[in-house]
């Protein structure tokens, strides 16, 4: 290989280059097009011939033909090492804030800097010796980010054995210094630093084995944890039409699951929406640990206006991320918001390469790029037998709310929850929309098969009642089955919805799910001998409202037994009737 | 002098194509043919053919013309000169007056770093109940108008234009009707509000490449006047003709359609425009209304459904009124609570009555019994709509509240509100 393998530029076309080029070329490598002071970086997506199609990451506006174009001779990349956490990144792992710190109010074309800090210095702990044997993902060190050990690890690139013939000893350390060197049977010799890089489309795979996700993924949003489980190393998406609450969802699960590292992927979509992230995260704090958010998270943001190409590069640089830290022991959670978007930078690029296009002009190739994308997700055994897990959650945002199209389609393929949000239960204001009959869990609950079946049941049938009723009015509807309705409205009210604006209500932990299910059951269970059925509505309202009432009460307080006192009594008063 | 070509070597559509060395990608050109030059601009390079998009259309354009590369992209001036004047879509005067070639820019400049963004803070008032009360437009809010052809949507945001306290109005025509063109310029005339505002007009008439550019421009400029710290209004009216212009482009292109013969990228395209919306640290703000008709009153057609993903909520204007379903402020949340303390409330407690009042209008439509509780709700309905939702109803926010409160007082029992009794107790008409 050599170095200065260029190229010219013989087409622009958008934000595609065809470049000519002199010797060779790798598919998918590196490459900048250099128009005047500016070096744009770009991908390498399709050769022909002596001709190289290129995307480029950023405007192309005042490119020539006859410009020069560099070729790397590497994949596109991200950097990872301690201090990931807190920061903000652009979909290729431009910090944002250090950006903004050199360009001000707007993002400067072809400004690229270091994802992380050079200069900082961490409290390095060994913890190999001189002589021990390692391979690729092994620890050899850590240092302390925030809570976490993050561990210093054998280069994921490494095959077979190798020889640790130095090891640095504890002390302060920049994440560029030497911490160890290695040499293979064959005598190469390797330099480990605190910072490796990574090819961002090829999965980290240096663990002994896949694992079956069972372990629920808490989220404290009930309607997830009771009736659409997430697992831990499992995979799940929420479609939905637009304001049907994917954001508000994602919000949520990216504050209150509990996950260890949270990376949010905010692609394609609103930038006023990260905003929110940026600034409330490192004010709110993780319950679980007494730190703020933030230092759990990473975020990467390429908005709707940022050049198309790095924001499919986005969804790929935050699963790197993850994959990382699930190296180190830690379960790790993605939320991309929208892989709609994502898949619709594949369709442009599709476009401008003239490929031939499958249904609604998305590339043939799209639906085995999502599965692809998803398989990165798992719960893995590390080389060092602790457990580490990715969970990855992708928003859809679906052309006109119409679940048949292809994206949806091919992510409900390979996921293991649906929690398809609905238009009809968001104008109803009923959050988080989640339907209740179309959703489904591969993954088991926090709470028995059985009682889950029986509150199912009851949605089922007071939706067919509701329809019935639409058609021959209350007074012909028997009061049965005008209990069976009142009955499902409650589950619907007092479980299903979920403000998650209140402090109390936004978040129900594992243990209060179980115990206020088990007494929505014993309601949906008992039989009221109502006859009246204006009476009936009245009562149900009433009991739904000391039932929120109590939803809304911190556990440990007064309130919270006098409530549940009160929903016994009104109880007994239905039953006894 | 740059160098002039005559090899013109294809003239499809609105799209020539000329061999050409040294161009670059986006720069403008000019075109001269027997009807006059026009601004043409590169949209494609392949080798030494170089595809120019020409603003003023191809008619006319013979193989022989000349053409003569400027060497810079699409600009316009951010001059404050720019004030109280008319320009059509590539940046000419249309109202008589001299050409401003001062403070050039170039227009489509890049994305705000979100690192630099803030969370809006800011309500902007404009008199309609339905908005200041039920869904608050906030500064630097992006939020199209979804409306059919016929509704008075233009005559909306022209309204909001004059009630909002803004600096600066920069109205972007694209396929105006005429009228309409002279209706926006005499509104804002009679109110005084033309010298501060800026037009940017194609209309119906012009060449539809012009179109293109109309956003582009008019953000532009208020780009620079939100960074010299002014607040700025932008009005886009109406957007489906500027997707309408892209993807007649994009065919003559030969680019492979994606959705009803709209390109690809319409979500980005869509997106790099309602983004610039946005509110300075330390500096002013852009806040972008756009009227998007909706082919055949229908919100999953592409236009509209795009539009949806990428904008802060969006009114429905619908038989002249603005819609209660549907219409949505997502940044409402961030300045309703600082407004007074019954705001929230009386806006969920009345829209909530009023979807009582639709489903009892059902019941009676298929001849199902009236109860007393119906009654009340066919009562309350009717004022609602003629005291809230009725676009000529011009109060402030504060005595909309107080209206919402006389209205329920008229209409129910405490209790019946399901409001909270410390809220009842301080507001409850004596």
């Amino acid at each position: 290989m050599q170095d200065n393998n260029t190229g010219t530029i013989v087409g622009v076309n958008g934000n595609m280059l065809t470049v000519e080029f002199d010797t060779f070329v790798t598919q998918n490598e590196v490459a900048y097009a250099i128009t005047g002071e500016e070096r744009l970086k770009c991908e390498v997506i399709r050769i022909r011939g002596k001709l190289a199609d290129l995307q480029v990451f950023e405007e192309t506006g005042g490119l020539k033909v006859g410009d020069k174009v560099e070729f790397t001779d590497e994949l596109l990349s991200v950097e990872l090492g301690p201090g990931l956490l807190t920061r903000v990144f652009d979909g290729l792992q431009n910090p944002l804030n250090d950006l903004a710190e050199i360009s001000g109010f707007f993002l400067q074309r072809g400004l690229y800097l270091p994802a992380l800090d050079y200069e900082a210095e961490w409290e390095f702990t060994p913890m190999v010796e001189v002589g021990a044997k390692v391979s690729a993902g092994d620890y050899l060190g850590y240092v302390m980010e925030g809570i976490f050990k993050h561990y210093t690890m054998a280069p994921f690139k490494l095959k077979e054995e190798w020889e640790v013939t130095e090891i640095t000893a504890a002390g302060k350390y920049k994440i560029a210094d030497k911490m160890a060197l290695l040499k293979s049977r064959k005598g190469e010799e390797i330099t480990v630093t605190m910072v490796q890089n990574w090819p961002v489309k090829i999965p980290i795979s240096t663990y002994k084995e896949k694992i079956l996700p069972q372990k629920p993924l808490i989220t404290q949003q009930r309607t997830i944890d009771t009736f659409f489980p997430v697992a831990v190393g499992g995979t799940f998406c929420t479609p939905g039409p637009f304001g049907a609450g994917k954001t508000v969802l994602q919000h949520a699960l990216s504050q209150y699951a509990e996950a260890d590292v949270v990376v949010v992927a905010a692609c394609g979509e609103r930038a006023g929406e990260v905003v929110e992230i940026l600034r409330e995260f490192p004010e709110l704090e993780d319950p679980r640990t007494g730190r703020t958010l933030m230092e759990r998270s990473i975020i990467i943001c390429n908005t709707s206006s940022m050049p198309v190409a790095a924001r499919e590069a986005s969804v790929y640089t935050a699963v790197t991320l993850c994959e990382y830290y699930r190296q180190m022991g830690l379960n790790t959670l993605l939320l991309a918001d929208s892989t709609s978007r994502w898949a619709q930078a594949l369709r442009e690029m599709s476009g401008r390469l003239e490929e031939i296009p499958g249904e609604e002009a998305f590339p043939a190739y799209l639906e085995s790029v999502i599965a692809a994308f998803y398989e990165r997700a798992g719960l893995v055994k590390l080389n060092s037998g602790e457990l580490g897990s990715v969970t990855i959650g992708g928003a859809v945002s679906p052309a006109g709310g119409n679940f048949e199209e292809p994206v949806t389609q091919a992510t409900l393929k390979v996921v293991g929850a649906f929690l398809g949000l609905s238009r009809e239960r968001s104008d109803a204001r009923r959050f988080p929309a989640i339907h209740p009959l179309d959703s489904w869990s591969h993954y088991p609950s926090i709470v028995d098969d059985e009682s889950i079946a029986k509150a199912r049941q009851c949605l089922s049938r007071g939706s067919e009642v509701n329809q019935m009723m639409k058609v021959i009015g209350e007074e012909g509807t028997n009061i049965d089955d005008f209990i069976i309705y009142l009955k499902s409205e409650f589950l619907d009210y007092v479980y299903l919805q979920q403000n998650t604006f209140d402090d109390v209500d936004g978040a129900t932990s594992e243990e209060r799910q179980q115990y206020v299910f088990a007494k929505v059951i014993s309601i949906l269970d008992a039989k009221f001998k109502f006859t009246d059925k204006e009476k009936t509505r009245r009562y149900f309202l009433e009991l739904r409202q000391i039932f929120i009432n109590w939803n809304y009460a911190a556990q440990e307080s007064n309130e919270f037994k006098e409530l549940e006192a009160a929903i016994d009594a009104k109880m007994k008063e239905g039953t006894d009737a | 002098m740059r160098k002039v070509y005559h090899r013109i070597i294809q003239i499809a559509g609105n799209v020539i194509t000329v061999e050409a060395d040294n161009v670059a990608y986006n720069d403008l050109a000019e075109v001269s043919s027997s009807l006059g030059t026009s601004l043409a601009q590169v949209i494609r390079l392949d080798n030494n053919k170089v595809h120019l998009q020409v603003f003023a259309g191809s008619r006319g354009i013979s193989t022989g013309d000349e053409v003569r590369f400027l060497g810079y992209p699409m600009q316009v001036s951010s001059s404050e000169n720019l004030l109280g004047r008319v320009f059509s879509g590539n940046g000419v005067p249309r109202d008589n007056r001299a050409e401003i070639k001062d403070d050039m820019i170039a227009i489509g400049g890049p994305s705000v770093n979100p690192a630099r963004r803030i969370i809006p803070k800011n309500m902007i008032r404009t008199g309609i109940p339905m908005i200041d009360l039920f869904n608050t437009l906030v500064e630097s809010q992006k939020l199209p108008i979804f409306s059919i052809a016929g509704e008075p949507y233009n005559a909306l945001l022209a309204r909001i234009a004059l009630q909002a306290e803004v600096d600066v109005i920069i109205l972007g025509g694209m396929g105006l009707k005429y009228d309409d063109y002279l209706f926006f310029r005499n509104t804002l005339d009679e109110a005084g509000a033309l010298s501060r505002t800026v037009m940017f007009i194609h209309t119906a008439a012009d060449p539809v490449v012009e179109c293109m550019l109309v956003p582009d421009m008019a953000l532009a400029v208020a780009e620079s006047y939100a960074l010299k710290g002014k607040r700025v209004l932008v009005l886009l009216s109406d957007m489906t003709n500027f997707a309408d212009a892209m993807k007649e482009i994009a065919i003559t292109m030969e680019q492979i359609p994606s959705n009803r013969g709209y390109p690809g990228d319409l979500y980005s395209q869509l997106a790099s425009r309602y983004e610039k919306a946005v509110d300075f640290d330390d500096a002013g703000s852009i806040t972008v209304l756009a009227a998007t008709t909706m082919p055949g009153d229908d919100v999953t057609h592409p236009i509209p459904d795009n539009t949806g993903y990428i904008t802060e909520g969006q009114f429905y204007l619908r038989n002249g009124r603005i819609e209660p379903f549907g219409s949505l402020s997502r940044l409402k949340q961030q300045v309703n609570a600082d407004t007074r303390s019954d705001h929230r409330v009386i806006m969920d407690t009345m829209i909530r009555l009023y979807a009582d009042f639709k489903e009892t209008l059902e019941k009676q439509s298929m001849g199902f019994q009236m109860s007393s509780w119906d009654s009340k709700l066919l009562k309350y309905g009717d004022l609602f709509e003629a005291r809230m939702m009725d676009l000529s109803v011009n109060i402030p926010l504060e005595e909309a509240l107080d209206l919402g409160w006389t209205t329920l007082a008229e209409c129910f029992d405490q209790t019946e509100t399901g409001i909270k009794s410390d809220l009842l107790e301080e507001y409850w008409p004596k």
